[in-house]
């Protein structure tokens, strides 16, 4: 299934990266021998994981392997030691962490990805604007008509058809679905588990509509059927060509999902964060008038104290580099780039990582 | 393997006139060939039984927990731990004989024709392109399922099935027509065992007796008296072994259907409605499941597709014996 997911992203991000098919390539054929660094984990940050590996090899010979086989796997691999960094799309649970084989782990996010809200409805040509209590009574399935009158308030020059609502969601457990519902928990009365709604996670029981498998399956689902929503990740919609709803932010403006705007949203968060903050932060229906809503962090996760002292140095000079020279090429990837201020913060966080045995 | 070939005979070819040690050499090597084979033999049982234990093993907190309910229940939801198989055994099963009445009466035409009717010259070529459905990926499947399939069946087979034939009334075509459906996944099922079961239908197909058909045709039986009461007789216990190779195909069968059948925890009677295999469950939300009696849970599916697999195995087998063991007419 990961490797299918994998496959798809080689194949229709091509037109965004060029060359990213060549880096899959070797990422794959690199991992039995001269690897220098073993990293595990989410496959939604895994095109810019992939690029980064291969531009910081081509920089400095330092090679990287990156495994993308969900963040259950890598936030496992990493507790148990097998792989030098992990990766995930959701923080890790306090009782995550304290099973961990070389002690403390510190969230470091890497990059910033939105999650969006798509519909076929072949009648409007405006943009769709959509607030969290619809967008959650939608995939509740309380509205189950397009010419809801709510959804006429919202859009009052859209001309809305009398279709019926076909929900798109995500079949396998992902970030992305956590993204989602994360939000929704935040935006929404009813959604949260609190209110008896379906609640938060990665993998949540859907009172209405399809499972798709992927981000590609939902995509292709709300392509083909006229009437239908379903969410994805932005680079998805894109490739698509789906038209993606705006979404009222918690300052009651209706944005559009892009690069500066996701950015935005980290901005809001990380002005009010404290100097010792874990980073293990949500910040969906941010503060901040341009933020979109729907935007998360994606973590690397390393040890504190990591056993090996030559490994460690490698990982934090490549880290360094990610957030510096690597930033600059997230948003050809549909990344949003943390903004600089907290770039640099966490580059100064680097330091805190002291390895156990020193060379 | 190459240079123990040549080497093997040569006790024998050398063999002294009082023969006793020809014989001791070959004794050896019969003990040494048929502990080997022993060793191969006993080694799938044990592997197969390993397996079970370590699928039962970690299915045991979830069976511990939701005990007879678990395959009962049709709750699935992570967030509350709440799990319950009903519809994914439901919807495996059911995908399964779905896609093998579909697909059988196409796979036998094909075998029928291929080793009856067809001339020498056309019997390769289309045996070969047959046999080629085997070897396209599970994926490559669902990918066409997703872009060609479902639109034709969305637009095409489902509006004419329920509105046309009248259909809709009834309820097994009830619903809106989606497309991700149960019979979308039975479809691409039924395109997918196809090859298995007419290659092994040829086959047998091909080593009936000439003398049969010939007998049949002396007895002024027409080519479809022959094929029907002389041919298929004899082949049959064969035909069903493909039938059967066919299912075991279709319950295991994860991506292509995962990509079709519209993963949704409920059972349904409706072929246009959307549903669950065991296979997919597991293929879904394994790699992400990190609470511990979710992949529990997630096990206990494997353990029960595995006694699903089982079951029907041992069904089929027994059916396969009953018939072979009835006096040819």
């Amino acid at each position: 299934m990961r490797f299918f997911s994998i496959a798809f992203a080689t194949l229709t991000v091509v037109g965004t990266a060029c060359g990213r098919g060549g880096d899959s390539a070797t990422s794959d054929s690199i991992s039995t021998s001269g690897v220098d660094l073993n990293g595990a984990g989410a496959t939604f940050p895994y095109p810019i994981y992939s690029k980064w590996a291969s531009d910081y090899e081509a920089a400095t010979g330092i090679r990287i392997n990156y495994q993308s086989k969900g963040s259950g796997a890598g936030i496992k691999q990493l507790s148990d030691g097998t792989v030098d960094f992990g990766a995930s799309d959701g923080p890790m649970t306090n009782e995550e962490m304290s099973r961990t084989r070389h002690g403390p782990v510190l969230h470091f996010p890497t990059v910033l990805g939105a999650v969006v809200v798509s519909y076929n409805l072949p009648e409007l040509s405006a943009p769709l604007r959509l607030d969290g209590e619809f967008i959650a009574d939608i995939f509740m399935g309380k509205i189950t008509k397009w010419n809801d009158a709510r959804l006429a308030a919202l859009n009052p020059s859209a001309k809305l058809p009398a279709r019926d609502i076909l929900v798109y969601h995500r079949s396998d457990g992902s970030g992305t679905t956590y993204v989602f519902t994360d939000y929704l928990a935040a935006a929404s009365r009813y959604w949260a588990e609190s209110a008896g709604g379906p609640g938060r996670g990665k993998e949540v029981k859907w009172p209405v509509g399809l499972g798709g498998q992927g981000n590609e399956g939902v995509a292709g689902g709300v392509k083909q059927t006229p009437g239908s929503i379903g969410y994805m990740e932005l680079a998805y919609a894109k490739q698509n060509s789906l038209p993606v709803a705006h979404v009222r932010n918690a300052a009651g403006e209706f944005v559009e999902p892009t690069i500066a705007s996701i950015s935005a949203a980290a901005e809001g968060v990380v002005a009010s964060l404290t100097a010792d903050s874990d980073y293990r932060i949500s910040i969906v229906n941010g503060p901040g008038a341009a933020a979109y809503p729907i935007s998360s962090f994606t973590w690397l996760l390393v040890y504190s104290t990591p056993p090996d002292a030559a490994k460690a140095k490698k990982l934090v000079d490549f880290m360094r580099w990610m957030y510096s020279t690597g930033q600059q090429s997230a948003a050809a990837l549909d990344y949003a780039p943390l903004p600089a201020a907290l770039a640099e913060r966490l580059t100064n966080r680097l330091s805190t990582i002291t390895p156990t045995r020193t060379p | 393997m190459t240079d123990a070939v040549p080497a093997a005979p040569e006790p024998l070819a050398v063999a002294p006139p009082d023969g006793s040690t020809a014989l001791e050499g070959r004794s050896a090597a019969d003990a040494v060939y048929r502990s080997l084979t022993t060793a191969f033999a006993v080694a799938i049982p044990v592997l197969l039984a390993f397996i079970t234990f370590e699928v039962v093993a970690a299915a045991w907190p979830a069976l511990r927990q939701f005990g007879f309910g678990f395959l009962t229940s049709s709750a699935w939801d992570p967030v509350r731990s709440q799990f319950g198989a009903a519809p994914m055994i439901f919807g495996t099963i059911v995908s399964s004989l779905l896609a093998l009445i579909l697909a059988a009466p196409l796979a036998l035409g094909v075998a029928i024709f291929l080793s009856e009717f067809s001339p020498r010259w056309l019997r390769q070529p289309v045996s070969f392109l047959v046999d080629l459905l085997a070897a396209i990926p599970s994926v490559v499947y669902g990918l066409w399922g997703i872009f060609v399939l479902l639109p034709v069946l969305r637009e095409t087979v489902m509006p004419f099935l329920a509105n046309t034939l009248g259909l809709g009334r009834t309820p097994f075509f009830s619903g809106p027509a989606y497309g991700n459906s149960m019979l979308a996944a039975a479809v691409i099922l039924a395109i997918m065992i196809l090859p298995y079961i007419s290659a092994v239908s040829r086959e047998v197909l091909m080593a009936v007796p000439r003398s049969q058909r010939e007998a049949a045709l002396a007895m002024g039986a027409t080519k479809w008296e022959m094929i029907r009461d002389a041919v298929i007789p004899y082949a049959r216990s064969g035909i069903l072994g493909g039938l059967i190779l066919g299912l075991g195909r279709a319950l295991g069968e994860t991506m292509a259907v995962t990509m079709l059948i519209g993963n949704r925890h409920e059972i349904s009677t409706s072929l246009f409605a959307p549903g669950y295999t065991l296979a997919s469950v597991i293929a879904n939300e394994f790699a992400e499941a990190t609470n511990e009696l979710h992949t529990s849970a997630l096990m206990a599916c494997g353990a029960v597709l595995l006694v699903v697999t089982l079951v029907v195995n041992a069904v089929a087998r027994w059916l396969v014996w009953s018939v072979a063991r009835e006096p040819k007419s």
